[in-house]
């Protein structure tokens, strides 16, 4: 008896649509890629272990406070009295504002608590306090 | 004069892949997936004072050793919760009223802002540190 002999299937994988594919990785990357603004100053954050994560960067502001009492925003050491106008453009310029304190775990209250008071004054209330997660 | 043959004018797409993982590449590197994260509070406006009942109130003291004092009697940072946790099942409008000396240290603050979130305290009110 004779068997009906298969014709060769080629096992090459399709490439002619990895372009495509690539293509569309791409673009999903490009879209959800924000570029790191600004280096701010150099931290060590506390930790906590009920944290939330931001919403978005895009309506996020960052105010950096480190150990030795200087106040960063956007790469420029300001005053704590200066926060007020900065951060009253920002808010107003982007209602969904919310500001995220990086500051030092070493950083005296003091200062964040007038940071507090001119964030008040500036209307940008929803605050987050940058932490990292802490492991029992 | 010899006519040139028009020998079609395709863009070379056999390296349009490379390019483009090329592109892929750059920003799978630049992409920065770890989200900011941390304790996510909201200030009351400015001058937005209300009269509390002093029973409704819970203070918390911390001082500039990072020693807390909570509703009069001093209690471990990690005990905060606990704590917390009994005294809202008893009074469900319970404020925690968080007031830092100016030199305590922010860790210590977190800390305590933490420990109250997680016995699910939601009316947390920050006193200007004295």
């Amino acid at each position: 008896m004779k068997l009906n002999r298969k014709v060769k299937i080629s096992s090459d994988i399709p490439t002619a649509s990895m372009p495509d594919i690539i293509f569309m990785l791409l673009i999903f990357f490009m879209v959800t890629t924000v570029l790191r603004e600004y280096s701010g100053l150099d931290v060590e954050l506390p930790k906590a272990k009920r944290i939330q994560k931001l919403k978005s960067k895009r309506h996020t502001a960052h105010i950096w406070v480190s150990k030795q009492g200087q106040i960063s925003i956007e790469d420029k050491l300001v005053r704590s009295s200066n926060v007020r106008h900065i951060m009253y453009t920002k808010r107003a310029a982007d209602p969904q504002l919310t500001v995220s304190i990086k500051a030092d775990k070493a950083a005296r209250m003091g200062l964040i608590s007038d940071i507090h008071t001119e964030l008040r004054k500036a209307d940008a209330l929803m605050l987050n306090y940058s932490s990292k997660t802490a492991i029992d | 004069m010899a006519r040139r043959r028009f020998k079609g004018g395709e863009i070379p797409t056999s390296s349009m892949a490379d390019i483009a993982f090329l592109l892929l590449i750059f920003f799978l590197v630049t992409t920065t997936i770890d989200m900011d994260k941390g304790l996510g509070i909201i200030l009351p406006a400015e001058g937005e004072e209300l009269e509390i009942k002093k029973t409704n109130i819970l203070n918390c003291l911390i001082n500039s050793q990072g020693n807390v004092l909570l509703g009069g009697k001093p209690i471990a940072i990690k005990d905060v919760n606990r704590e917390v946790r009994r005294r809202l099942a008893k009074n469900d409008k319970l404020i925690i009223s968080v007031k830092a000396h100016e030199k305590t240290k922010y860790g210590d603050y977190v800390a305590v802002i933490d420990q109250l979130k997680r016995a699910n305290a939601t009316r947390i009110s920050i006193a200007d540190s004295e």
